[in-house]
């Protein structure tokens, strides 16, 4: 199955891109995507357990993510 | 009730914000503005750039609202942040909440920017006189899952 990974902000730049396509086994979860994301080129900057949203909605590490889900990582806001 | 919300990329209309939210009904507004900094961490700045995820940035700000408004019985609310390049003194962030008394209007304005700084996916990146920018909050520990949004 296939999830778009979205980065953001120094994230992005660590990994020279803000949207990366992943292939991934089924039974898979927003802790699977971080290490896939993680082991990428430029991915050991991304902590462990960053914040993630899957489908725009804050979502923890053990969510299981489907095919087709917008998976974001979420570096430290700073709005306002 | 009028409660809105937005994501923007102009320059913020706050009179048009205060002029929204006007009613006989509230004895007390209150206008909370964000503003670009001259100074920050001892650093010069010149400008920040402001980025966001848009589409969720709006579905929070918009949760954010409606949290408050039941919270605090507020029915008189509006918010905007605004993206792109800001220069020192535009303002970033404008919220006007209104209600008959003044605690409540104070509390739910309050309530709105720490939410903001709490969850709103943005992110800014601050230009400094000598040339240089970063990231804000870049590099500093790993954000572990709010704990009230843990499954």
């Amino acid at each position: 199955m296939t999830v778009t990974a979205l980065l953001f902000a120094s994230y992005a730049e660590a990994l020279g891109s803000d949207r990366v396509e992943l292939t991934l086994a089924g039974n898979t979860t927003v802790r699977d995507v971080v290490e896939r994301l993680r082991a990428m080129p430029g991915g050991s900057s991304l902590p462990a357990s960053p914040l993630v949203a899957v489908n725009l909605t804050y979502a923890g590490a053990d969510q299981r993510v489907e095919s087709g889900d917008e998976v974001a990582i979420i570096p430290p806001v700073a709005g306002g | 009730m009028s409660i809105r919300t937005a994501i923007v990329r102009g320059a913020i209309d706050v009179a048009a914000l205060l002029a929204e939210v006007e009613s006989t009904a509230n004895g007390a507004t209150i206008l909370f503005l964000g503003h670009v900094r001259e100074m920050n961490d001892g650093r010069a700045v010149t400008g920040i750039e402001y980025s966001a995820y848009g589409e969720m940035a709006e579905r929070e700000l918009a949760a954010i609202a409606s949290e408050c408004a039941e919270h605090f019985g507020i029915a008189h609310l509006v918010a905007e942040h605004r993206l792109g390049a800001l220069e020192l003194g535009d303002v970033s962030i404008a919220i006007v909440a209104a209600h008959p008394h003044r605690a409540e209007a104070y509390e739910a304005s309050r309530f709105v920017i720490e939410e903001v700084k709490r969850r709103l996916p943005i992110w800014k990146r601050e230009g400094y006189a000598d040339g240089a920018s970063e990231w804000v909050n870049a590099g500093g520990v790993a954000h572990e899952q709010p704990a009230q949004e843990q499954q």
